[in-house]
This record gives structure tokens, C-alpha cells and sequence, in this order.
């Protein structure tokens, strides 16, 4: 590609910057140009500088939040200094993170009018343009739609056609797969490719889901770490080149697997999309890998600690929430509970700690039937911690945090010193003791919460989301240690919709759909069925793909290989 | 579920199409009149006028039952303190004693004193459907609208509808967290002395603060990058130009507050309807 006929539209040039709040810079020595019509994808561990860098663009630094800037950053061939949030408004339009917190309007055709609305565009102009506007992104039928209607993906849609309504030259999608589940996500990147072909606006996308970017062409990737550039490059040469797994980020799967079968990556072998590969190239070496492959013995089958029979709920006559769900949970057993959002899932988990009651059907822990226990004799077998740590935390000191669920019992508090050393030992929060909850990171918060669960000892412990916007390496350091509580002998159930947890960590899956449970395997079984998961709105894993590619006859004996062979080899 | 409870679900009638503004005025008027006097007769007329205008709004009451419960709890609890505070107050105000019967000492039954607290309770009841109407049939972005029309800032009115619209969502945080904290042994039901609940419902309050600062973050850099504050002055959306229906009712409003001062200064002469003399 010839890029000097090009007109760069970004242009760092030995660009810091520093928050006030902070005593180093976030940003060094940026020197980045990004060209007319590119479609750049930004990745980095979290706390590399890639928020902060796409904060830059879209001018919520300096103007939200405060710094120093060094340098000079130019958008459209103007320094961002001389501007004004509103007149970088114009030129960056930016679909953050979390689609929900983002929805300002009542309805989609409000919150898609928003910016127009700020310009005082007339009334019956802008109806035209919000009508316009947002059946390019597939929702001109549910203008009248209040957000509650909608799915994720759907209000992923309105935020994307509330920045383009302001015609804007740069799209900067901040996180955009964050929450939505394998399926919707898949959706969200065909759309962004579809707007990028037929406007040819420039995209930048911020993401550590480096895999399901790239399941649409992008030209570039930019690797961020400890707030520089670390690469620059195609994504056919960074598979090829030995940069994102020293930084911590997830290699697309298809990638990995091929270097454990010890094929040396190279750019003409067009690795950085599965649907580019050059299958002829790696074929030979990824059977050889496969057969080589010894299969595990399993392991004996421990008693049955958790039981489900026939659960029915609802809320309301008219839809039922769960329907006839039954399992069964072994005791030292990691599961996880996948399904899309809204399928009950989360409502299974309220019923099992007792916040709801059943309708129908009843839950056994060890044979016992738990009917007519209340929340707080439940608490003492299953422990729950949710998704958002600051909707849990209560105190300002971890200590007092930890040990909150001890004092109410009246436990006295000689007591329950040891415990919480312990709970905090677990947790890797020991030195930590002392200190303020706000001093914390926010993966380091999420432990806090498991450690308060964990001073109560539960037998069982509930998480949801667990790992939800954990970058790659502190997803790692958070199902390691859930996994070595695990092997302390604590029973896990995860609710999730990541596909690599599930396929990484636990045997087992419980798929729930449309309130009914669809599947009941272990996870290879469920991510190489394309039926189950088709329904489900998860994906099959590309490592699944990558072996029907090749041929191999059982593919799901493939992906399981995979599986084992990572954990021999890293743990 | 109770986040329903604020919940705006639009409708096509006469009460839903008024404008926000004139429901606004309306709602002032009536519950100014009924506050102002103590004239049972015009309070019962407004009460009924208030169940007529719900009754139009195609409104459910299963939407309002709980809110209803917890007001004629109040009601209730407010009749009973009044008697036991000031059994004597009727008479006060009256100036004449038609004794019923006598529990003992000041606590008698009169006429006086029942006709107060009934007027009374009436007073708080008859404003109640007037608010259910005026939270459930008011699209709070195109109430902001309409209040920037009549010339208050339109940050200060966006502030306002963005609180009505995150209030269910803030419930629901709030049922979230309690659940949660509850699952750590934290009790919030009857079965805890009243000082612990409170302290309990404290431990809630801490988290729900701190996401409910998270979601204001979010929602201000949200706006802001969209265009926010750019101009001194904006359009709407969905805001409804002032209709016959609207200056109507506003009349209307002002009608029975006039009727209400009427009555106090030239039939009355006070702000109570005496019967006894």
C-alpha cells in the first residue's frame, strides 16, 4: 500500500501525556500517524495507554480529564490543543464502552437526535436524519423503543448511530465487544465493516479481543505496552512476529495453535484471519501435532454437591423465566452457566442463593432440600459475588470490608482475625491488610469481594462475570486463583459468555436458553456443537473451524487436545 | 416488579398527549387548592376530579397498588398520631364540643376532632392520583423540554428528566445490592432491631452511592462528547408544541385554584368550614 498519496487525518508527534493525578506519565514519546480511510485496531494490556490514547482522540483528555500534554496531536491537519471538545465532537464520534450507561435518550429516536438536538437543528430536519440514519444500522423500525426493549446489541446500534447522525470523518469504538455475548459481538464487527466499506470513514477500534476483531479485515494494528508503541504493523506480520504473547495479550487461538505444533509463522502464510490462512502451508504439521496427542484419563466422578430438580420460575404470569431446568453440580467441580443475556442464567443463580423463590421443583445441597431457607442460612453453603465489585463493597478498609460478614454473624473478634488473614491470604491481598478499598485496581477489588465471601467459607461460590473487562492478563491471574481455591476443594459455578473461560477452565457447561437448559457437557463438547451453540448465541471456537479446515475427522478431539496441551505445557 | 413502579410507558389520550408544562401547572394548582383549604366539600370535589383525570389517563392501578398500600399505611399512621398527640385540637379550631364518647382524661371522641382528621387525611389522599398522573403519563425528556420553553435553563432541566429516568434504575441497583449484602448475613428484615436495619441499609447505601457516581461519570462524558453545552440554547426531539387542550387544562387548574382561595376568603373567612355554628 502506498501510503504518501494518502492524507493522514491523525497525527501524534512526540506525544506524552501525564494525569495530574498521577506521578508518571500514562503516555511516552507517541509517534503515530493514522491515514484517511484506515480501519486501525488499538491493543494493549489494560493500564498500557490504549483508554488513554483513544481519550486523546476524542478530546475527553485534556477536557474531562485533566493532564499535561507534551507534543503536538493533529486531527484533520489541526493541533487538538486549538480545539474545543464540541468542535472534536464534530470529527471524532465515539461509541464508549458500555452501551447502557451511554443511553441518554428515552427512546432509540431521542438518544439517536441527541447531538443534533445540541446544534439546534430543527425539529422535522432532524426526525428525517435520526430516520435516516438509523436504518443504516439495521433499527429505523424501533425508533419508538425505550432501552429497556432492547437487547445489548441493539442499543450497541443506537450509540453507533448517535455518533453518526453528526457525520462525523473518525469512528472511535471504545471496547465494543466488552458486553455483548460471542454471537452479538460477531454482528457488531460485520456492522462496523459494512459502515467502513460504503462511507470509507476512518475506524479505530480499542480492543483486547484481538480474535474477534479480526474476524473482519482490518489494515493495521497497533500494539500499545506501558504507554508506547510497540508495534506497528499488518496483522499477517504481527502473527508472525513474537510481540503479543510477551505482552500478555491473547493470540488468536488458530495462531496459537499452530506454534504449539511448532510451525515457525510467517506473513505469506496471511495468519491474522482464519478466513486468509494459508491452509496448505500448516496442514501437515497441525495433523502430525494432533495425532501425537495422548488422551487424558478422566477423573473419577466425586459426589454430587449441588442439585437442581425441575426448577420453574417467573416473575409474572406471562413469561416464564426458567422452565423445568434440572442438573447436577459434583463437589470440587469448576462449571460454568453460559447462554445469551436474558436467558435466565443470572435468574438461576438468584434462585439457588435463595433471593427468589422457585415456582416449581426444588434445589439440594448434599441431599438436603434448601426450600424455606432464607438468604442467610443459604450464605453460609453458597457464597455470591457479583459482577461489579463497587456494588458490593461497603467499607472503606479491606480489613473491615473482609470481616463485615463475621461481625454480623457475631462472630467474636478474636476469631475472626485468622479467618480473614486467611481469606486475604488466599487472595494474594495479605500485604494489603491495612489499606483503604480505593487504593485498590479494579481486579484487585474483584478479589476483595471473593475474600469476603471466602472469610464465611463457603462450599459453594457463585460468581458472575468474573473476568468481564479483565484484559487477558489479569483474566489469567483471576481463574488461576479461582482455580486454586478450586483445588482447595471450593465448588465453582461462573456464569459467563466468554468462550475462552469456559473452554479453558471448566470441564463442565450448563447452557441455558430461553429459560430451558438447551446443553449439559463439557465445554469442548458445547463449543464444537453447532447446533447448541448457534442457539445459545455463543460461537463455535475457531479452533473448531481450524480443524474442520484441515480435515480432522472428530473435531472436538482436536480442540480438546488443544485444551490439555496448554495446560501441560504453561501450568 | 417494583422498578416498574416509575417506569414512563407512553399511551395516546388526552391526559398522555398534554404537554409535560401543563401537567406541571395543573398538578401545582390542584395540590396548592386542597393544601390551602381545610373545606371538605371542595376537597372531595378535587378528589374526585383527580380519580376522573386518572380514570382518563387509561392509567392501571396495579401500576400505582403498591404506592397506594404504603400511602394508606401512612394515612393510617398519620390519623392515629394525630388523635394521640392532640385529641383536642378540633375543638380548638371550632371552638365548639360535640362530645361522641370518652376514653379517659383529654381523650374524647368529637365531632370537631373527626371532622379535622378526616379533612385532613382526605387532603393527603386526593393529592395522591394528581402525583401518580403527573410521574406516570409525563415523558420526562419532553417534560424537560417543555420547562425550557417556559425559560428555565435547559442543563438545569436536562439535570431534572435524567433524574426521573435513572430513578428506576437506581431501584434496581438498590434491590441488587441489598440481595447481595444480604447474602453476607446482612438483615434487613423485621426480624432486626430497628437501630441494626438502619445500619444495615447504610452498608447498602455506600455501594449503591459509589456506582451511582460511576453511572454519572459515564453518562456526563457521554453527553459531553456528543455535543452537550455547546450552544446557549437547543432543540428537542420530541418536544409538543402548546395545543387548545393544553391552555384548556391550564385554565382549568387555575380555575379550581381560584375556587379554592374564593371559597376561603369570601364564604369561609377562614381557611376552615365550620359546620358546628
Amino acid at each position: 500500500m502506498n501510503y504518501t498519496e494518502r492524507k493522514p487525518v491523525i497525527e501524534f508527534k512526540d506525544f506524552s501525556f501525564q494525569y495530574f493525578s498521577q506521578a508518571e506519565p500514562t503516555l511516552h514519546d507517541i509517534n503515530l500517524t493514522i491515514y484517511e480511510g484506515e480501519k486501525v485496531l488499538l491493543v494493549g494490556p489494560s493500564g498500557s495507554g490504549k483508554s488513554t490514547l483513544g481519550n486523546c482522540l476524542n478530546g475527553l483528555i485534556p477536557f474531562a480529564y485533566k493532564g499535561e500534554i507534551k507534543g503536538s496531536l493533529k486531527i484533520g491537519g489541526k493541533e487538538t490543543k486549538e480545539m474545543n471538545i464540541f468542535e472534536l465532537s464534530k470529527k471524532v464520534g465515539t461509541v464508549l464502552q458500555d452501551a447502557d450507561g451511554q443511553f441518554i435518550g428515552l427512546t432509540v429516536g431521542e438518544d439517536v437526535a441527541f447531538a443534533l438536538e445540541n446544534d439546534c437543528v430543527k425539529q422535522e430536519q432532524m426526525k428525517a436524519q435520526v430516520q435516516k440514519v438509523a436504518e443504516i444500522v439495521d433499527m429505523g423500525k424501533l425508533l419508538k423503543s425505550s432501552p429497556f426493549e432492547l437487547s445489548g446489541g441493539q442499543k450497541q446500534r443506537v450509540s453507533f448511530a448517535g455518533v453518526m447522525v453528526d457525520d462525523v470523518d473518525i469512528l472511535l469504538f471504545d471496547e465494543p465487544l466488552a458486553n455483548l455475548d460471542p454471537a452479538t459481538g460477531k454482528t457488531a464487527i460485520d456492522l462496523i465493516d459494512r459502515v467502513w466499506k460504503n462511507s470509507r470513514k476512518t475506524v479505530v477500534i480499542v480492543e483486547h479481543r484481538l480474535e474477534d476483531v479480526l474476524y473482519r479485515d482490518v489494515d493495521r494494528i497497533i500494539v500499545v505496552s506501558d504507554g508506547r508503541i510497540a508495534a506497528d504493523m499488518s496483522p499477517d506480520e504481527l502473527m508472525s512476529a513474537d510481540i503479543l504473547s510477551k505482552l500478555g495479550i491473547r493470540e488468536p487461538l488458530h495462531v496459537t495453535a499452530m506454534k504449539y505444533a511448532g510451525i515457525q509463522v510467517t506473513p505469506d502464510m496471511h495468519a491474522g484471519r482464519l478466513a486468509t490462512l494459508d491452509i496448505e502451508k500448516v496442514k501437515e504439521p497441525l495433523l502430525k501435532w494432533n495425532l501425537e496427542q495422548t488422551k487424558k484419563e478422566p477423573k473419577a466422578e466425586r459426589p454430587v454437591i449441588l442439585e437442581a430438580e425441575h426448577l420453574s420460575f417467573q416473575y409474572t404470569k406471562k413469561r416464564k423465566i426458567l422452565q423445568d431446568v434440572s442438573f447436577q453440580i459434583h463437589e470440587g467441580e469448576m462449571v460454568s452457566i453460559v447462554g445469551t443475556n436474558g436467558a435466565g442464567k443470572s435468574t438461576l443463580a438468584k434462585v439457588i442463593c435463595g433471593f427468589v423463590t422457585e415456582d416449581e421443583g426444588r434445589i439440594l445441597y448434599k441431599d438436603q432440600d434448601l426450600k424455606g431457607q432464607t438468604i442467610k442460612e443459604r450464605s453460609h453453603l453458597i457464597g455470591f459475588v457479583m459482577q461489579n465489585p463497587n456494588q458490593m463493597i461497603c467499607k472503606p478498609m479491606i480489613y473491615d470490608e473482609v470481616a463485615l460478614g463475621l461481625r454480623i454473624r457475631g462472630v467474636a473478634e478474636e476469631e475472626i482475625e485468622p479467618k480473614v488473614d486467611k481469606a486475604l491470604q488466599i487472595c494474594g491481598l495479605a500485604p494489603f491488610k491495612k489499606w483503604p478499598v480505593s487504593a485498590l485496581s479494579f481486579g484487585q477489588k474483584k478479589r476483595v469481594t471473593i475474600a469476603s465471601m471466602l472469610a464465611l467459607d463457603p462450599k459453594v461460590l457463585i460468581l458472575d462475570e468474573p473476568t468481564a473487562g479483565q484484559d487477558y492478563h489479569h483474566y489469567t491471574e483471576i481463574m488461576e486463583f479461582l482455580k486454586k481455591l478450586n483445588e482447595e476443594g471450593v465448588t465453582i459455578i461462573m456464569i459467563t459468555h466468554d468462550m475462552h473461560l469456559m473452554l479453558e477452565y471448566t470441564p463442565h457447561a450448563i447452557v441455558i436458553s430461553d429459560g430451558k437448559k438447551i446443553g449439559d457437557a463439557s465445554a469442548v463438547e458445547i463449543l464444537t456443537n453447532e447446533e447448541i451453540a448457534g442457539r445459545a448465541n455463543l460461537k463455535t471456537t475457531s479452533l473448531y473451524d481450524l480443524a474442520v479446515k484441515i480435515g480432522i475427522e472428530d473435531p472436538s478431539v482436536f480442540v480438546q487436545n488443544f485444551i490439555d496441551y496448554e495446560r501441560g505445557t504453561y501450568r | 416488579m417494583k422498578a416498574k413502579l416509575f417506569d414512563y410507558i407512553d399511551r395516546d389520550n388526552f391526559i398522555f398527549n398534554l404537554s409535560g408544562l401543563t401537567k406541571l401547572v395543573c398538578f401545582i394548582c390542584m395540590t396548592f387548592s386542597v393544601m390551602f383549604s381545610y373545606d371538605i366539600r371542595y376537597i372531595l370535589l378535587v378528589m374526585l376530579l383527580s380519580l376522573i383525570f386518572f380514570k382518563m389517563s387509561g392509567l392501571q392501578f396495579k401500576q400505582i397498588k403498591l404506592m397506594t398500600i404504603y400511602v394508606i399505611i401512612f394515612l393510617a399512621m398519620n390519623f392515629f398520631l394525630t388523635y394521640l398527640f392532640s385529641p383536642q385540637y378540633g375543638i380548638e379550631i371550632y371552638g365548639t364540643n360535640h362530645e361522641l364518647f370518652r376514653f379517659s382524661g383529654r381523650y374524647t371522641v368529637t365531632l370537631e376532632q373527626l371532622l379535622y382528621q378526616v379533612t385532613k387525611i382526605t387532603k393527603y389522599a386526593s393529592v395522591v392520583p394528581m402525583g401518580m398522573i403527573f410521574l406516570l403519563t409525563t415523558n420526562p425528556s419532553e417534560f424537560a423540554a417543555s420547562l425550557n420553553r417556559v425559560g428555565i435553563n435547559y442543563k438545569g432541566a436536562y439535570a431534572l428528566s435524567l433524574t426521573l429516568r435513572y430513578f428506576p434504575d437506581m431501584i434496581r441497583d438498590y434491590q441488587d445490592i441489598a440481595l447481595a449484602q444480604q447474602s453476607r448475613g446482612l438483615d434487613l428484615s423485621k426480624k432486626e432491631k430497628l437501630g441494626v436495619r438502619v445500619k444495615n441499609i447504610m452498608n447498602i447505601c455506600v455501594p449503591l452511592i459509589f456506582s451511582t457516581l460511576d453511572r454519572i461519570e459515564l453518562i456526563s462524558n457521554a453527553m459531553e462528547l456528543r455535543g452537550f453545552g455547546k450552544h446557549k440554547k437547543r432543540t428537542w426531539y420530541v418536544a409538543k408544541p402548546l395545543k387548545k387542550g393544553d391552555w384548556f387544562s391550564m385554565l382549568f387548574g387555575a380555575v379550581v385554584l381560584a375556587g379554592s382561595l374564593a371559597l376561603t376568603i369570601f364564604v369561609n373567612g377562614s381557611r376552615f368550614w365550620n359546620p358546628f355554628v
